[in-house]
């Protein structure tokens, strides 16, 4: 008992003090975040800061409304998400369920390389070749726009969320499926009473996840989305998320200057949405562990 | 114990190239509890998912004979296997309910067999907890996660969810090799209780338990079914050496 005890205590410290160091830095980030957002509140009011609809950062006198750069990240994050969950899921049902095991094998690791892919390559993707042909067939002026960032964004987010979502349907025991088969059920009745209801909580932390990881995509959104600081009214507009206006305009910003903080308080919004999300992850699964025990 | 509910003929089961069940001829009387008994990895499970083609879901396994249900074979091509596993039930090793409330667990096969109204699913699952003699223990937390409620009553509430499509047979995997010696007493209660409505098969590897609870016994070994006959003079005059051997305890 009291070896082990001993033994037990240098691993214990080691990740204690790798565990305490990365709190440490999360709250360094949180720490300078908020540090350098708060100034940019005694130009410019909350509100107008939330709710105003001209951001014109360089314009004299600057103005930072940043509603249509948070309606660029809540549409894009939306319409991506609205265009891969359901594939995601669907494909991830496919791939546990009803997929036959030769065909899974040369599905898995495709659907794992496009989680591989650079983001530049994509944004890359959607500039030569969708947005040209979104033009030709659209009747549009730019085919950077909303549409062409979901559709990329959309790509990257599947590869998470249907390995995740596989992952839940895959923990679903087999004693379940047999209990359903046993009554009378058949293997479309199975999956869709019985084991998608038991895979739930994951399935949904693994979405949440993948909107996550939408929210935060900085490169495509900057490459495909076309830029423009203004509230989309159709999926053909060309929208400014918060992660492309910090990208493309922090290198240009002077140091600690009302533009700086401005971008610093667009990270740490980017931040809080992340934060919610994740802490909505962690109460579903909290939740489902109640149920289960 | 008029007549004979399965009648089992020339039943081979193979896995691959374990051939696990040679030659199986026996008949189960209809509503009375036969058990089956013999050494682990002697096939009693493999014979037991024979009776409601479980087997059909495990690669590898091939059956022939005849396993007459009624004078029907089950193993005829055209048999629906749907309405067969609605007639012959099955309670399993662990208990596995669904994790979702305990209402939701009784309702789940007849909603599937297209019971919808809210008053006739209350009125079953009510019956069938009943039978399954949970219905005081749970009458008032029916919409509760049943996977809250403990081993020996997620074992009656798999009964209750079995019961609740109204089968003619109920198979149980030994049903109580999970739980405690009180639950244990519970379910075999039960079990006698159920013989009055159903054809109950129990596999058990508890001698004790298959002499307190059924009417007839079958004892399986390597594979082979060795001996058959009303439980009392099985195990009090067994006709076979190895019958004798295993129920005497000098192996298994
Ligand atoms: N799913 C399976 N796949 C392959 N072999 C199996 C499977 N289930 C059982 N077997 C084999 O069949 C034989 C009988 O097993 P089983 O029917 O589980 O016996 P019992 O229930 O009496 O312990 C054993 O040799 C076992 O290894
Ligand atoms: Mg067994």
């Amino acid at each position: 008992m009291r070896t082990s005890l001993k033994e037990d205590r240098i691993p214990r410290i080691a990740v204690m003090t790798i565990a305490s160091l990365g709190v440490a830095i999360m709250l360094f980030i949180l720490y300078s975040l908020v540090r350098d957002s708060i100034p940019i509140l005694a130009h410019v009011t909350l509100s107008d800061l939330l709710f105003g609809t001209h951001w014109y950062p360089t314009y004299d006198p600057p103005e930072f409304g940043m509603l249509p750069l948070i309606a660029g990240s809540v549409s894009v994050t939306l319409l991506a998400s609205l265009i891969s969950l359901p594939i995601s899921l669907a494909l991830a049902v496919f791939l546990s369920e009803v997929c036959p095991a030769i065909l899974r094998e040369i599905l898995k690791p495709v659907i794992e390389i496009l989680g591989f892919f650079p983001s530049v390559v994509l944004g890359f993707i959607g500039m030569v070749v969708i947005a040209p042909w979104m033009v030709m067939n659209f009747n549009i002026m730019t085919g950077l726009n909303l549409l062409n960032a979901s559709v990329l964004m959309g790509v990257m987010i599947i590869p998470i969320v249907t390995s995740l979502a596989e992952d839940s349907l895959n923990s679903v025991p087999k004693d379940i499926r047999d209990a359903s088969f046993a009554l009378g059920a058949t293997r479309l009745e199975t999956i869709t009473r019985s084991v998608i209801p038991a895979a739930l909580p994951g399935l949904m932390t693994a979405s949440l996840l993948g909107v996550m990881r939408a929210i935060g995509e900085t490169m495509v959104v900057l490459m495909a989305a076309g830029g423009a600081a203004m509230i989309p009214r159709s999926i053909m507009d060309p929208v400014r998320p918060l992660t492309s206006a910090i990208a493309a305009e922090m290198g240009e910003t002077p140091f600690r200057s009302d533009h700086y903080f401005a971008l610093f308080f667009a990270g740490l919004l980017l931040l809080l949405m992340t934060l919610a999300l994740n802490m909505t992850a962690l109460w579903i699964e909290s939740r489902a562990k109640r149920l289960r025990s | 114990m008029e007549k004979d509910k399965f009648s089992v003929r020339d039943l081979d089961l193979y896995y691959g190239s374990n051939h696990a069940l040679k030659k199986i001829n026996l008949q189960i009387p209809e509503r009375a509890v036969t058990a089956l008994i013999g050494p682990s990895g002697c096939g009693k499970s493999s014979f037991l998912r024979c009776l409601n083609r479980m087997n059909d879901f495990i690669p590898g396994c091939s059956v022939s004979g005849k396993v007459e249900l009624d004078g029907s074979d089950i193993y005829d091509a055209n048999t629906d296997l749907i309405n067969l596993r609605r007639r012959v039930g099955m309670v399993f090793q662990r208990p596995n309910p669904f994790p979702m409330s305990i209402f939701d667990n009784v309702a789940y096969g007849p909603r599937l067999h297209g019971d919808r109204d809210r008053n006739t699913l209350r009125d079953i699952v009510e019956e069938s907890l009943r039978v399954s003699a949970l219905w005081g223990e749970v009458r008032d937390i029916l919409h509760t996660p049943a996977l809250a409620l403990s081993g020996g009553q997620q074992q009656r509430l798999c009964i209750a969810r079995a019961v609740a499509v109204q089968p003619e047979v109920l198979l149980m995997d030994e049903p109580t090799s999970a739980l405690d010696p009180m639950a244990t007493a519970r379910i075999e209660e039960l079990v006698r209780e159920l013989r009055t409505r159903y054809t109950v098969v129990i596999v058990t590897h508890n001698m004790q338990q298959a002499a307190r609870i059924s009417d007839t016994t079958d004892f399986f070994l390597s594979g082979e079914m060795v001996e058959s006959g009303p439980t009392q003079q099985m195990f009090t005059s067994p006709r076979d050496k190895r019958t004798e051997d295993y129920i005497t305890g000098r192996f298994g």
